[in-house]
């Protein structure tokens, strides 16, 4: 597998020779590297918002955006376009301190959580020893952005849908940190590097068998109710609360939230894939070395986009085939079935290590 | 007949009879809520279902003609009229607390008339704004847009109401009161927003999620079609029956021509009488059809509205081909139809019903089976059956609450008496019944035109005698056809001249749209929207 | 004129004088190259992301549903993102009646949209009143009380009159300016101006 790291560190050193000061260096660096996620952030959020509007389309045997550019590609940059030039309506009896912050601390958070993905084999940005625990503490800030501004928008419908979105994305937390407990418990850390190479062999799932398919099923479920998305959408539940918490935000401001929506969809995939589907580890089937060969030639960001595509695409497929659930409905099903279910599989799982169970 | 004359003679002496297309019983104001109580309550008469109130100005005095009729006595209607001569403040004692269908129905005769009804318990404007001028049905209402211009500010003072309430002497008091208490969390939901199927406005009591109190703020589309009527003639009113509600068009019109046929002892052709029960049954395909779609999508499951949408169109095709026109279609004249049938009517009508029941599996596969949709249909939204009853609510969400009120059934019109149908009926009393009964209506109707689109007859379309001027003889005529939504009447009352003196349409959403309070007490605010959904009220057709 | 619509020829609308006139009137003053380019960029994304306000109060909701369902298909042109929400709307599409009681509401909801902002009048009713312009308490035409960009008669119109409706928007915004030039938004204040509110009354 080619590693990424090679021209990373290539590029740090011929960097080090022309300006000799670490502390610029790491600067300029730190800049590119802005630049990059922010880029990445951006490309990414516009292509997903064409995926789901082509998928959704399909599902419903329509044909979806086709006349803006050939086949409808750059509708999105045209939608991208007419939010930055709309209006930023200021409002009356709003607190408008957090009015104007809250779409910025939804779109930092998950800004944070793309950084912190592997991409490929040497591509990432950091590499904590705590990286997972990291990831799960900055998705966590998300919420906060939501609650302020069903607050800040002094809006009756607002306010229920971000109280809401609170109780969803808190209950369901615990699920997805249960799910994703259960592979750190398997893997036996937390640094994200680590946990893609432990896949070399063989992918999680694959790996942990039992335990590791039923935490899957329950982190892709959880991860849909952590994005807000159907059948979980209850907080922007468009034919009960108009646009939920964000009712009352126009032009980029409303952008932000909509493209933060579709980039944490992207990045519960990417760690979906990262824990359960080998990151960026190519296809190894043990044994078939000519296919395993093969599979290796395909580089690693390939492999890490693709399989984050497949897992937003089963998620995009629930949101469009199912019903909404009810707030009590979705709270009962998270705290009667949903977390008992990742507590037991979380044992479960304990035991399958301790007894050396798995492959 | 004769034998409730003569016991409502023994109940209330004063009671004058005239025949004529139903029994008119004119009933002195003192003496009406004793008779009323007497009619719902006595055993022998049990009149539990008012079928409609008429608010009439007669210029020497105004009044109201209830049509009531009996579950349990062969449903035979009888009008009652009540009139009172005072013209400042005309007064009639309510009864809406024998009949519940009778708050919001006083409520559109108090707006429309300006008599006052008393024990009523809320007795605001239903239609027009709190600050209108005038009652617009009223024959000496000033209709000088000078009083009553657009206004552009809101209106004030929304949650005052009266009521006027008599006291043991006799004496009546206005008693002011509030909608929604102090402490009361009120969210509005409406006039624009996704659910309310139209321009309904709900105000909601909630407690946390749970809803406390539905108060139904209608209006909002009230375009005055009775007044406008009164100056238009008999032909001309035809096309506002399918601007009302627009899902039930044929039915409404099929209605309106029955009602001035029967005024004029006009025949249709056996020709027409077939297209016109067939386009009555397509109608209803593509109203529950949208109606599935709508639920879905209220729901939050968009694609299952697609699905509905794309047999919509096929039906959609058959009246283009055949009326010229995908909705609004004006096809119904009287007499007749407007035009014969398209050629290819048969070859598509036997192509719709050839796939539609491998399509109605899918939709049961994709969202009636799914068990989100399940759960949240069922339980939701319980209406039972006495309340049903006492609340008018007829069509698909009464039959979803047991209630055999099936108009095709209890006073057979056009071909319904030649075909072999089965009144579907659940006991669910829930979201989900009303839904699964629209749901296998489809097949009933697919069942009806199976039986009907080889058999129709040669011959003319239109009765070649309609005479050009239509003048109505002095007269008032009731008329019901089972429409969409459920039991539409219509209620014409002729002076002899070439426009009506009063014409009256007697909206089933306007009923559905009564028991949105009763049915959300104590569900969750998204379950006012599924129960919205699973009643499926076109707004237009309550405002009218 | 250089109006280009995808797949429609300039020769296949209607009232092509007016949208000629308007160019023209907008080139009197001139604008540089720069701002010009810019101007026409804008323009494109705005043309191209029409997002409806679902404001649908009788009939012509109904066909407007059918122009999103799969034979008529909306998305196909960038339209299908309908907001329930007037702030993140970009245009209101009056479908149907307006009665007295409306007005304000629908006056408020204009007011409630982000610029840049267009209305549509589809419809008889929102036209002209319609079959009910008689009536007592219809607005005859929304035109009385809001500045409309585009009217697609009907009753209700066809999808494909709809269609051709949003194109004629679609053409309408390319020409406009979004720098400098006869602003919009001034025409919109002086159509306030002479519908004015305060008085309570029209």
């Amino acid at each position: 597998m080619f590693n990424f790291g090679i021209w990373t560190s290539e590029f740090n050193n011929w960097l080090m020779g022309l300006v000799q000061h670490d502390w610029l260096v790491t600067l300029i660096e730190c800049i590119i590297i802005a630049v990059l996620v922010l880029l990445t952030y951006t490309v990414l959020a516009l292509f997903y918002i064409l995926y789901e509007r082509k998928l959704c389309a399909w599902f419903q045997c329509r044909l979806g955006p086709m006349r803006v550019g050939k086949w409808g590609l750059l509708q999105v940059f045209a939608d991208m376009f007419k939010i930055l030039i709309k209006e930023l309506i200021s409002l009356k009896g709003t607190d408008k301190f957090l009015f104007a912050l809250a779409p910025y601390i939804v779109i930092t958070s998950s800004v944070v959580m793309l950084a912190c993905l592997p991409w490929g084999n040497g591509l990432q940005i950091i590499d904590y020893n705590i990286g997972i625990f990291f990831i799960l503490a900055v998705s966590s800030v998300g919420v906060l952005g939501i609650l302020l501004a069903g607050w800040a928008s002094n809006n009756k419908y607002t306010l229920i849908g971000a109280m809401r979105s609170g109780a969803q994305m808190v209950s369901y937390e615990i699920s997805l940190g249960l799910a994703i407990l259960t592979i750190v418990v398997f893997a036996g850390t937390m640094n994200i590097t680590d946990l893609v190479m432990e896949q070399e062999k063989a992918w999680f799932i694959f790996r942990g068998h039992i335990p590791a398919i039923i935490a899957f099923l329950i982190y892709v479920v959880a991860a849909t109710a952590e994005t807000n998305r159907g059948p979980f959408d209850l907080p922007e539940a468009e034919h009960e609360l108009t646009a939920g918490y964000h009712t009352e935000y126009s032009g980029i401001h409303f952008g932000f939230f909509y493209l933060a929506e579709y980039l944490n969809l992207f990045i519960v995939s990417g760690i979906a894939t990262l824990m359960f589907l080998g990151g960026w580890m190519p296809l190894h089937i043990p044994g078939w070395d000519g296919f395993n060969a093969v599979m290796n030639y395909i580089p690693s960001i390939v492999w890490f986009v693709l399989k984050a595509f497949f897992v937003s695409y089963i998620i995009i497929w629930f949101k469009w085939t199912f019903p909404r659930v009810r707030i009590d409905q979705m709270l009962a099903f998270e705290w009667k079935y949903l977390m008992p279910l990742a507590l037991a599989n979380l044992v479960l799982m304990a035991v399958f290590v301790a007894l050396g169970w798995h492959f | 007949m004769s034998d409730i004359k003569s016991i409502i003679s023994k109940i209330c002496p004063s009671a004058t009879f005239e025949e004529g297309d139903t029994l008119l019983v004119s009933v002195p104001e003192k003496d009406w809520y004793a008779l009323a109580k007497n009619l719902k309550e006595k055993k022998e008469l049990d009149f539990d279902v008012l079928s409609a109130v008429v608010g009439m100005d007669w210029k020497d005095s105004l009044g109201v003609i209830y049509y009531l009729t009996s579950t349990s006595h062969n449903w035979d209607v009888v009008a009652f009229k009540v009139a009172v001569e005072d013209r400042e403040n005309p007064m009639i004692h309510s009864v809406a607390d024998l009949w519940k269908v009778a708050n919001f129905q006083e409520r559109e005769v108090y707006d429309f008339f300006g008599i006052k009804f008393i024990n009523h318990p809320d007795m605001r404007r239903f239609f027009l704004r709190n600050d209108w001028v005038g009652h617009p049905l009223r024959k000496d209402y000033d209709s000088n847009p000078a009083l009553n211009p657009i206004r552009m500010d809101d209106e004030i003072n929304e949650d005052d109401t009266v009521s006027y309430v008599e006291n043991e002497k006799g004496e009546i008091k206005a008693v002011p009161g509030k909608v929604f208490g102090e402490e009361d969390y009120v969210v509005n939901i409406g006039p624009q927003h996704p659910s309310t199927h139209g321009v309904m406005r709900f105000r909601a009591a909630v407690d946390g999620e749970t809803v406390n109190k539905v108060d139904v703020v209608s209006g909002y589309i009230h375009r005055g079609i009775e007044k406008i009527s009164e100056s238009l003639s008999y032909p001309q009113i035809l096309h506002f029956t399918d601007r009302m509600d627009y899902m039930s068009a044929h039915q409404n019109r099929h209605c309106l021509c029955m009602c001035i046929e029967k005024a004029l002892g006009l025949e249709v052709p056996e020709r027409a009488v077939y297209i016109r029960t067939i386009m009555d049954e397509l109608m209803r395909i593509s109203s529950h059809l949208l109606s599935f779609g709508c639920t879905a999508m209220d729901l939050g499951a968009t694609t299952a509205f697609f699905y509905g949408f794309r047999e919509r169109e096929l039906v959609l095709d058959i009246f283009e081909k055949t009326c010229g026109a995908r909705m609004s279609m004006n096809y119904n004249v009287i007499g007749g139809v407007m035009a014969d049938i398209h050629k290819d009517f048969v070859k598509d009508v036997k192509h719709l019903l050839e796939i539609m029941p491998d399509r109605l599996k899918e939709y049961h596969k994709v969202f009636s089976g799914n068990i989100i949709a399940k759960n949240r249909l069922k339980e939701v939204g319980y209406l039972s059956k006495e309340n049903a009853i006492n609340y008018c609510i007829t069509g698909p969400s009464g039959r979803g609450s047991n209630w055999a009120c099936d108009c095709r059934k209890v006073h057979p019109y056009a071909c319904y008496d030649k075909v072999q149908f089965e009144e579907i009926l659940e006991t669910g009393c829930d979201s989900y019944a009303r839904y699964m009964v629209r749901m296998r209506e489809i097949e009933q109707s697919c069942k009806i035109i199976e039986q009907l689109i080889d058999r129709i007859p040669e011959g003319d379309i239109r009765n070649p005698k309609v005479p050009k001027l239509i003048k109505l003889p002095a007269g008032r005529w009731y008329q019901q056809v089972e429409a969409s939504r459920g039991t539409f009447g219509v209620y014409i009352e002729s002076d002899g001249q070439k426009t009506p003196y009063r014409v009256h349409f007697q909206s089933p959403c306007f009923n559905l749209v009564g028991v949105m309070d009763l049915c959300c007490q104590g569900y969750m605010i998204a379950d006012l929207i599924t129960i919205g959904a699973a009643l499926d009220f076109v707004i237009p057709d309550i405002d009218r | 004129m250089g109006v280009k619509i995808k797949s429609m020829k300039n020769e296949d609308f209607k009232d092509n004088e007016y949208i000629d006139k308007l160019v023209e009137e907008l080139n009197a003053t001139g604008a540089n190259v720069a701002v010009g380019k810019l101007d026409q960029l804008i323009n494109w994304g705005i043309s191209n992301s029409l997002w409806p306000l679902c404001f649908g109060t009788s009939c012509c909701a109904i066909e407007f549903m059918s122009l999103g369902a799969a034979r008529y298909d909306m998305a196909r042109f960038g339209f299908e993102v309908a907001r329930n929400s007037p702030r993140q709307a970009d245009y209101i599409m009056v479908q149907g009646t307006i009665v007295h009681r409306m007005a304000p509401a629908l006056r408020r909801l204009y007011e409630q949209l982000a610029e840049p902002k267009y209305v549509i009048a589809c419809g008889a009713c929102a036209v002209s009143g319609g079959p009910f312009k008689n009536s007592y308490c219809v607005v005859s035409g929304v035109d009385q009380i809001l500045p409309v960009d585009v009217y697609i008669p009907g009753c209700p119109p066809r999808p494909e009159a709809m269609f051709y409706g949003l194109m004629q928007l679609q053409r309408k915004i390319k020409v406009q300016k979004f720098f400098g030039g006869v602003n919009r938004k001034e025409k919109i204040k002086d159509f306030f101006k002479e519908h004015p509110e305060e008085e309570g009354k029209l």
